[in-house]
């Protein structure tokens, strides 16, 4: 039996008065891949960005509800913890233009504050670029400003930063939506390296890829999870006829 | 209407419907020549408004050309008179003919950069606060309103109110610090001239800091950054060209400020010994003589220091809006 790592009780979000999350509770387990899809305005991206707490950073973003990483409510912690604890890499990739590809990826650390020897920022940015698969492809030019690099490595190296953090879970908001096909494959390989040591939550708008990468996926439709299933059963027999519509494509 | 043109149309059978179809199309041709004749006419008010904005910019060019050559054709007699060393010379003395225009040169840049560096925590704070903070909303509007107000009020109210509250009090910390306790001089002014450049400064810190990606401050944010961190290590480096050259900016109003300045500085030309000496700067100087500037060659390097100041602040002017050209650019 795997173990759950993020658990949503009621969870609820609003902007200002309009209510975009409604009653969510989903369980997901350790070391899978979950996606998360839905139509436009949905409520999908809003209820990742709750998940670490990203959500309240926008002025009249409210939430009501729980939500538990490894049983302990989100909301007790402080925000830095639960962003340290659960990473998230964005729709546009969006390294830090001012920084070198070196210093994109112990980014983190450095935002923080916490002052390492220089082996082991060696270590942490070999090791995190060899996870997403970039080291071979940067390692002569890690010097060099991270907006270099195209768009697909850009994500990489965002995905790197994320990484080099240690964080349990991985928060990916339509992570391949601004890429190319070809980098859009190399990033959905990754997901299937990067879940043997993390959880990974990807919203999605595309319904292959939610089919390809993932473990479980949960679908949203008009703020409400609708259905949340194994992608196999999911895909093949539905059980909500809302979400047989939108796998057969009656709306999107 | 004329309408001898369907006058046949009418006689025809179906005369009703004709009418009615011939009615229409008539009233599109004249709506045609008309709407011809119109677009004439809009044409030639589009050249003629157009001829008038270029005369218009054009002579708001000409008018800063003629400044700066009025300036220099009224100082060469100075220039003729002292040569280069009106620059470091370091008497005043129109009574024996003597000018140099070191002792004011050196005030003016001491009460600017004084001014900078005790304004720049306060404008930056402001602008920080407005910008990233409370963008919008009751409180943040009212703050951004009473900053602007900042610049609204006339400097001669400035003069006053330095006169009747800050005299007193710089004079009274003065004695507590023991320096000759005047009150009136160089630290005055600058405490004077800080509040009044506040707003400069703090309305582009503002809108720097908007204009900063908010995809990068959520990356920061999702690494754990607090807000000081992330205000610290995403939105400063990538605003400091733009911050430096609201800086800039600011330090050319503080150059040019003449009014309140004169009012509160004291009024010596005699080189001042320290921060809390009285003083004179370039523009006080001017305001303060130039009434009193009885025979050609003093009026003459009164305007040569015209000059000389016209030239700075147009220099950290343009460096200044160059700089914050660039900064929008990329």
């Amino acid at each position: 039996m795997e173990s759950t790592i993020v658990k949503s009780v009621d969870y609820n979000a609003y902007f200002g008065d309009n209510h975009v999350v409604k009653n969510v509770n989903i369980e997901i387990p350790r070391n899978n891949v979950i996606a998360v899809m839905g139509p436009s305005g949905c409520g999908k991206t809003t209820f990742l960005r709750g998940i670490n707490r990203m959500h309240e950073l926008i002025p009249g973003a409210t939430s009501k509800g729980k939500i538990q990483l490894n049983n302990d409510d989100v909301f007790d912690m402080h925000p830095i913890f639960v962003r340290l604890k659960i990473g998230m890499v964005f729709q546009r990739p969006n390294p830090f233009p001012n920084l070198s590809i070196y210093d994109n990826v112990i980014a983190g650390y450095k935002l923080n504050g916490i002052k390492l020897p220089k082996a082991e920022k060696d270590k942490i940015v070999e090791h995190s670029l060899t996870r997403v698969a970039l080291w071979n492809e940067v390692k002569d030019s890690l010097t060099k400003k991270g907006s270099f690099l195209s768009g697909g490595q850009q994500q990489r190296l965002c995905i790197a930063r994320a990484v080099a953090m240690e964080p349990e879970v991985l928060l990916f908001d339509e992570p391949t939506s601004a890429l190319d096909p070809i980098s859009t494959s190399t990033v959905e390989e990754l997901f299937h390296e990067l879940k043997k040591n993390y959880t990974l939550i990807i919203v999605t708008h595309n319904m292959q890829q939610a089919a390809r990468v993932s473990d479980k996926t949960a679908f949203f439709y008009m703020g409400e999870l609708v259905e949340y299933d194994n992608t196999k059963q999911m895909f093949t027999n539905p059980t909500d006829i809302r979400t047989q519509n939108y796998i057969t494509g009656r709306f999107s | 209407m004329d309408t001898s043109l369907n006058n046949d149309l009418i006689t025809r059978p179906d005369s009703m419907l004709g009418r009615v179809i011939s009615s229409a199309k008539l009233r599109d041709a004249v709506k045609g020549i008309k709407r011809i004749k119109r677009s004439h006419r809009q044409i030639r008010t589009e050249n003629v408004f157009k001829k008038t904005l270029v005369i218009v910019a054009l002579s708001t060019v000409v008018l800063v050309l003629g400044i700066m050559v009025t300036l220099a054709w009224q100082s060469t007699l100075s220039i003729k008179a002292s040569g280069l060393s009106y620059l470091w010379g370091k008497v005043w003395d129109p009574v024996q003919d003597i000018f140099g225009a070191y002792p004011f040169i050196l005030g003016t840049l001491l009460t600017s950069f004084t001014a900078l560096i005790i304004s720049i925590p306060f404008s930056f704070a402001v602008g920080i606060f407005l910008g990233e903070y409370f963008p919008n909303g009751l409180a943040s509007n009212f703050l951004k309103n009473t900053v602007e107000l900042i610049a609204a009020v006339p400097s001669v109210i400035y003069g006053f109110w330095g006169l009747a509250v800050l005299v007193p009090i710089v004079r009274s910390f003065e004695t507590s610090i023991g320096v000759a306790p005047v009150g009136l001089g160089i630290f005055t002014s600058s405490l004077i001239l800080a509040i009044m450049i506040i707003p400069y400064a703090a309305s582009l810190t503002r809108s720097m800091i908007q204009m900063v990606p908010s995809n990068l401050k959520e990356a920061a944010y999702s690494l754990g950054a607090t807000r000081w961190e992330v205000i610290r290590s995403v939105i400063l480096p990538y605003t400091k060209s733009g911050l430096f050259a609201g800086i800039l900016l600011s330090l050319g109003r503080a150059l040019g400020e003449t009014m309140a300045v004169t009012m509160v500085i004291g009024n010596t030309s005699l080189i001042p010994k320290n921060i809390f000496s009285p003083g004179n700067t370039m523009a006080s100087i001017i305001a303060n003589e130039f009434t009193e500037a009885d025979h050609p060659v003093y009026l003459s390097a009164l305007i040569e220091l015209g000059l000389v100041l016209f030239l700075v602040t147009v220099v950290i002017n343009m460096l200044g809006r160059r700089i914050i050209k660039q900064f929008t650019q990329e």
